[in-house]
């Protein structure tokens, strides 16, 4: 029993490498769907954003409010800006923006796809002349590789508005001298591998939920299933992403 | 009701004899399930030939593999003239313009008005060439099914047979040669039923469109075959008009009939 579950999970794993990869043997071959790209970015990157926004700016008012009291305790308090920022763009606002995401698109996507498979609808554009793997996976994963970047650019934005609201409750940070910190205390090496993990965020959330709809059981149980696995196996990728990207960031000194 | 059934009899058009489709020893399993072994049938020109057969015997496979959706292990599957498991990618979409699909769930894009729907197949089978009246193809095709009103509602406002005639008018908007009807009555009330079956005869006439109708509705069968097919253990079980069948002796063929 123990023996087959770990098989299936391989088998899946497999399947899913299979898919993804499938993504740029086709994605990079005309006929390139780009006004349905255009939607999906549309839809995907506007569909979130007031959610990523919100909790974002939670997160760095949360953020500053919790660490002023050690800063203080050390008497260090002019340190809060800085040690802020550099938590909330290296780690929490890429990795909270992929989540919220990995929920509200990766189910959003799971749910779409199982159900227009379900009700043959991807047969039914395939029989139009269209390549269904391009026309809905290729243009969804792909907006999700280009939006979920821009929509924790945002987040790094607006949890640090948030973190500046959060040190004017208990103390006085003039606006200038806050943002003049926070920036100071971010040097390049951190921005650039927090920008790039957004990325594989992105893609990994896109091709999950793709997958979980593209290949979601008949019945209309089998959507439903495929929007909720959709949404834990890509929460756990992102993890696992971040996992890695601060293994290959440590390796190549840019800590 | 026999009166109505024979007037309609004598309104169906006749078949003119030669192949369009022809189906020749199709074999398809999907592992351990052997769905169709040793598949034989010839679609003539001009006719609506019934698949009957019990669900999951098959049948959607069956036009699937017509269609290419599906490839068969075996056999051939000659679509007017050329075979089908060896199409190119751009053939087989040459093909399907030929040949239209109404499928059982009568696969409407959910995200799209009837319009859209419509104008689907038109604007991605022929990209490049003259698209100048797509207006007036959807309006017509549209009228055609009686529901031109409905051509910037989305599909989840339209009830279940006003989805099935837009179904139909979206594959009929390529004025196919041959149309594959995968259970177009199931599920609909049998008056409804019965008007879809009228609107598959009209069409037959009209366009003189030759037609696979899976089905198991013998009010829909009755109406709309020339001639019919039992599907039985995948093999092509019988073959005969309505009458025919219906006074078989032979048991598996006589339990559709009761
Ligand atoms: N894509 C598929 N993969 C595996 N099995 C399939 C597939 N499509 C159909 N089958 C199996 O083939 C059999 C016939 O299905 P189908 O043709 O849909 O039946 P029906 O006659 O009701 O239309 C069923 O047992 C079904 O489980
Ligand atoms: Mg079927």
């Amino acid at each position: 029993m123990k023996n087959n579950s770990f098989k299936s999970f391989l088998a899946e794993v497999g399947d899913i490498s299979a898919f993804a990869w499938r993504f740029f043997t086709e994605g990079f071959k005309p006929r390139f769907e780009f006004n349905e790209l255009l939607r999906q970015c549309y839809f995907i990157g506007y569909k979130s954003l007031s959610l990523v926004g919100i909790t974002a700016f939670i997160m760095g008012l949360v953020l500053t409010i919790q660490s002023r009291p050690t800063l203080v305790e050390f008497g260090a308090e002019a340190w809060l800006p800085g040690m802020v920022s550099v938590s909330l763009v290296r780690e929490i606002a890429p990795v909270i923006s992929a989540l919220i995401c990995a929920g509200k698109i990766g189910s959003g996507i799971g749910a779409e796809l199982g159900s227009m498979k379900v009700t043959e609808q991807i047969d039914a554009m395939e029989v139009s002349g269209t390549n269904p793997f391009k026309f809905l996976v290729v243009t969804r994963v792909m907006a999700c590789t280009l939006m979920i970047p821009v929509l924790a650019i945002l987040a790094d934005i607006i949890s640090l508005y948030g973190g500046y609201m959060g040190a004017n409750i208990r103390g006085v940070v003039n606006w200038d001298l806050y943002w003049y910190q926070a920036f100071d205390a971010l040097s390049f090496s951190d921005l650039l591998p927090a920008i790039v993990k957004t990325f594989f965020f992105g893609y990994a959330i896109g091709v999950v939920g793709c997958y979980k709809g593209y290949f979601s059981n008949k019945g209309t149980e089998g959507v439903g299933q495929s929007a909720n696995s959709a949404v834990v196996v890509a929460s756990l990728l992102v993890f696992v992403i971040d996992l890695v990207a601060v293994q290959i960031t440590d390796i190549f000194q840019l800590t | 009701m026999s009166t109505l059934s024979q007037t309609v009899e004598m309104e169906k058009p006749t078949a003119k004899g030669n192949a369009v489709v022809s189906i020749q020893h199709l074999s398809k399993s999907f592992g351990e399930n052997h769905v169709l072994r040793d598949f034989s049938f010839d679609l003539k020109q001009g006719e609506n030939a019934v698949v009957l057969g019990k669900s999951g015997s098959g049948k959607s496979v069956l036009i699937k593999c017509i269609i290419g959706l599906l490839s068969p292990d075996k056999g051939s599957i000659n679509v007017l003239g050329q075979n089908v498991p060896d199409l190119s990618q751009e053939e087989l979409d040459r093909m399907r313009v030929k040949v239209g699909f109404l499928f059982q769930s009568n696969a409407l894009y959910d995200s799209m008005t009837v319009r859209e729907n419509l104008e689907f197949p038109l604007r991605r089978h022929w990209m490049k060439s003259t698209l100048d009246d797509v207006d007036g193809m959807v309006m017509e095709a549209l009228e055609n099914v009686g529901l031109g009103h409905t051509v910037d509602m989305m599909p989840a406002e339209l009830s279940g047979g006003m989805r099935k005639r837009i179904a139909l008018a979206r594959t009929l908007i390529l004025k196919p040669e041959i149309i594959l009807y995968d259970e177009p009555t199931t599920g609909l009330d049998p008056i409804t039923g019965k008007e879809i079956s009228n609107l598959m005869l009209d069409v037959q006439k009209k366009y003189n469109t030759s037609a696979i109708v899976i089905s198991h509705d013998m009010n829909c069968v009755k109406i709309v075959a020339n001639r019919i097919v039992v599907l039985i253990e995948g093999t092509c079980y019988a073959v005969g008009t309505y009458d025919e069948l219906k006074n078989s002796n032979d048991k598996k063929v006589k339990q559709f009939f009761e």
